[in-house]
């Protein structure tokens, strides 16, 4: 518990070391306006759980910390958009790793290590830190160690420290999700000396003292962690890896009420609201002191899913039914205010790998009673919508307006609602729901990466049970070649192709990620979609 | 010694209770359809990295093994660990509940200087422009759920007038936590003398308070209006005045005093559900409260934290049922803790 402040360690602190007054954490009362500029407040409805993403148990908010406090061999760049700035899947720009090599048959991969390079507590950061890292990451379980399997990282005998600035990695084969696994949030860099000096017999990784310090060489660290109120980022002026943060401090406070946060954001009390509402993200555009980005996610896409173990669903011609009957627009309206893409209407026949692209159905009832008449069920049936009530805010509406144009269709659908701890077992793991809205977004943003989850037979998000002999041919192979294999294009619109054909998920719309600031610039869309301390400022 | 022996027999045939508590949470969380393991294993789990978060949790081990485990480790104190909040039990209810407590009590408190007065007050001039103005009152409370009043207060005093501070929970980002006692933040810093984090604290506490209290406004009010009523239509209140008395002895002497019986009980059954049912007080302002902590325990079958929510509201509630009995033997002599 070093880390976390204390009053009396403050005040020692202030008193003895002469720190100027922008450093102390906090006065004891001054009016928010007067904490000058160096003070960013960020409000969100979302309860952080843990310090460390390693950790079992550790939820999506808390992936913040390891983007904010640990730096990574390689990071993605910053682009320009139309909604704003955005990280930039197609740069991959050196962090930790001053450059690196691949060799010649695309398996090893060599980074030298910058010198420079200091862990918060000022001991340089070696290629003895990223192997100890990794090895946790590909050992620990769970979540990380699947994500890192992602990029071919399994065994710590693929991670190797020659000396203190060099790090190979030798992969079983060439992928080019390798270089982009790297830049996600989960292979960060540990103090691996001070992690050792906490680890036990029962806990050699030392996750019990990560889970409340943050051992990094990050912009930002935890000075303040108070569990269901507040996280607070003090910036590292050790941070070696881009540009010093303008700001000193990042105040990260929970706010579970959306009415209450859009107040606070509407006032300018606090500078950023993190991922509100898509209702306040359309109201809140019409507020000339309010700036509001709306990210499209990439590589998510909010769908129907139709269960081929469901007998109705094995016809084509009642999936399809269903596909032309679904109200787009209106759902596009009413469960995203508009907010994201569009993914309907599309032309048909599949002319580019963009994902997610349009798919070739729209809404009309006359097709789809004309394909549901040449199907078995021209009578109609009855199915069960399922939907997640951790989600209704855009689940429920869309179930009533599918539910309503079904019901024309003479197919009867009763909409039922599922515990959010049963959700992922009952829709992901035993894939019993007949229809049912799914949700999944790739990190790492290819086509053939979506679909390596979402449509290969048995695995995760494949909730429709789909099985394509097309698309578990074209998906191992495609999945490592790079994009600019002469093979990968035809693949990849050969797999979106049969992916609408048989459209077992049936495309809504891509959802955005909305935040809105009030006295801050800087903000950037990140694919982790947490939100990032070291490009914002006070405006 | 006769009351302390009493007292002591009331805490012993507290056991059993708490005993049956500790088995009914335990089998209740478990027959929760809800599945941790998967819950918690993340977004793109599989079969391995679910049963290794399973082994991990100690989830695969058959039920009474798990209880074993279980009331060993409450033996010592342990409650487990929240996996929502990655915090031990312990150390989130020790956070929570001051908080939780240190709301609902100031808003009950709030509630009985306005209903009490206002229920006397209505007692005595039924059908006077005060007696309506209870009713009114009362029914518009009682009637507006919290999270509405919470909001309405929250655009008016916070949004459109700006005298309030932020609702951003318990003290605005620029002050520190005083240092813990009791937990609840008001005497914490007055121990401290610490008086600018007192009146952050007081700024901070006044909207949800005031929520809170115009809910519980409605019980308190008409029950002191209802004994009141019946009290001062007593024989023993026409016989106080017949033998001249002045009219405030009796008011307050006799008949409030005859009265106070029912209104303690129904303040004894606004704090127990008041202190359950915040919740959507907590989420509007923000308050890091033991309502809140519960309920997102259950949506995520958050085994640990569900028992240590419930054993620790059972005790409270024993606690809470004992001051109450002693309450009545305080105000009733007649009233003894002997059968």
């Amino acid at each position: 518990m070093s880390n976390i402040l204390s009053r009396r360690s403050l005040l020692k602190a202030g008193a003895g070391a002469g720190v100027t007054a922008s450093m102390l954490p906090f006065l004891r009362a001054i009016p928010a306006s007067a904490a000058g500029n160096d003070v960013l407040v960020a409000v969100t409805g979302y309860t952080v759980n843990s310090l460390d993403i390693h950790r079992t148990g550790t939820n999506r908010p808390s992936y913040q910390i390891a983007v904010n406090c640990y730096d990574r061999l390689v990071s993605f760049g910053i682009k320009e958009t139309e909604e704003g700035l955005s990280y930039d899947y197609e740069t991959i720009n050196p962090d930790i790793a001053e450059s690196w090599t691949v060799s010649e048959d695309g398996k090893v991969y060599t980074f030298k290590i910058r010198q420079d390079a200091v862990f918060s507590d000022g001991r340089p950061v070696t290629s003895k830190d990223v192997k100890w890292s990794f090895d946790r990451a590909v050992t620990v379980g769970g979540f990380p160690t699947s994500q890192m399997a992602a990029g071919g990282f399994k065994r710590p005998d693929q991670f190797e420290a020659p000396d203190d600035y060099t790090f190979v990695i030798t992969l079983d084969e060439a992928s080019k999700l390798a270089l982009p696994d790297l830049a996600v949030p989960i292979p960060m860099i540990m103090n691996s000396e001070l992690a050792k000096e906490h680890a036990t017999a029962d806990d050699p990784w030392a996750l019990e003292y990560t889970h409340k310090n943050t051992i990094g060489s990050g912009p930002f660290t935890v000075a303040r962690w108070d569990q269901g109120q507040q996280l607070v980022y003090q910036r590292n002026d050790k941070w070696t890896s881009g540009p010093l943060p303008e700001i000193q401090r990042l105040i990260m406070r929970e706010v579970p009420s959306p009415a209450t946060r859009r107040a606070l954001i509407e006032r300018g009390d606090v500078q950023i609201s993190f991922d509100i509402p898509n209702k306040d993200a359309a109201e809140l555009d019409a507020n000339p002191d309010v700036d509001v980005f709306s990210n499209p996610i990439e590589n998510a896409i909010y769908v129907v899913g139709l269960n081929y173990a469901f007998e109705p669903f094995q016809d084509s011609n009642v999936r399809k039914a269903v596909a032309f009957a679904i109200p787009y627009e209106e759902i596009f309206q009413t469960a995203a205010y508009g907010r994201g893409k569009p993914l309907w209407g599309g032309k048909a026949g599949v002319t580019s790998t963009e994902w997610p692209q349009p798919s070739p159905y729209y809404t009309d009832l006359d097709v789809a009673k004309d394909f549901l008449a040449q199907s078995g069920y021209k009578d109609g049936f009855e199915v069960p919508l399922s939907i997640d009530i951790d989600q209704t805010s855009w689940m429920e509406p869309t179930a009533l307006l599918v539910a309503e144009n079904l019901g024309k269709l003479g197919i009867k659908v009763t909409i039922n609602k599922i515990p959010g701890a049963n959700w992922r077992t009952a829709s992901l793991v035993e894939k019993r729901l007949p229809m049912h809205l799914e949700t999944f977004g790739g990190w790492l943003n290819y086509p053939d990466y979506y679909f390596y989850w979402c449509y290969l037979d048995g695995h995760l998000f494949n909730s429709s049970n789909y099985k394509s002999e097309v698309i578990e041919e074209l998906v191992p192979v495609t999945l490592p070649l790079p994009v600019d294999d002469p093979a990968w294009a035809p693949n990849v619109k050969k797999m979106i192709e049969t992916a609408f054909e048989d459209i077992p998920r049936i495309p809504l719309f891509q959802p955005a990620v909305n935040v809105a600031t009030h006295g801050a610039e800087g903000y950037v869309y990140w694919f982790h979609r947490q939100l990032e301390g070291k490009t914002l400022k006070k405006s | 010694m006769g009351r302390l022996r009493q007292i002591s027999k009331r805490v012993a045939q507290a056991i059993p209770v708490v005993v049956g508590v500790v088995i009914i949470s335990f089998v209740l969380t478990r027959a929760l359809p809800g599945d941790p393991a998967v819950y918690f294993a993340g977004a793109t789990a599989d079969e391995k990295s679910i049963a290794e978060v399973r082994a991990n949790l100690g989830l695969d081990k058959p039920l009474p093994t798990q209880f074993l485990y279980y009331v060993r480790d409450l033996a010592t104190g342990d409650l487990g660990r929240s996996l929502s909040t990655g915090q031990p039990v312990t150390e989130d209810l020790a956070r929570r509940l001051p908080a939780s407590l240190e709301l609902t009590l100031c808003a009950l408190l709030l509630s009985c200087l306005v209903a009490i007065p206002l229920g006397v007050l209505a007692a005595t001039r039924p059908n006077s422009w005060v007696d309506h103005l209870c009713r009114v009152l009362v029914t518009t409370g009682v009637s507006m759920p919290t999270f509405f009043t919470g909001i309405l207060l929250i655009y008016v005093f916070y949004y459109l007038l700006g005298l309030a501070p932020s609702p951003l929970g318990r003290l605005d980002f620029i002050y520190i936590d005083p240092p813990s006692v009791t937990g609840f933040f008001l005497i914490d810093s007055i121990l401290a003398g610490d008086w600018e984090t007192f009146l952050g604290a007081l700024k901070q506490l006044v909207l949800p308070a005031v929520t809170l209290a115009l809910f519980t406004l409605a019980p308190i009010a008409r029950m002191t209006r209802a004994a009141m009523l019946s009290a001062l239509s007593s024989d023993f209140i026409r016989t106080a005045r017949a033998a001249g008395l002045t009219w405030r002895t009796i008011l307050f002497g006799y008949a409030l005093r005859n009265a106070m019986l029912p209104v303690i009980t129904t303040l004894g059954m606004v704090f127990s559900f008041t202190l359950g049912a915040n919740v959507l007080v907590e989420k509007v302002f923000a308050w890091p409260g033991i309502g809140s902590y519960a309920v997102e325990a259950l949506v995520a079958s958050d085994y640990a934290a569900v028992q240590g929510f419930v054993l620790a509201m059972a005790l409270l509630f024993v606690a809470l049922n004992l001051v109450i009995d002693i309450l009545y033997t305080l105000i009733d002599p007649r009233i003894g803790f002997a059968d």
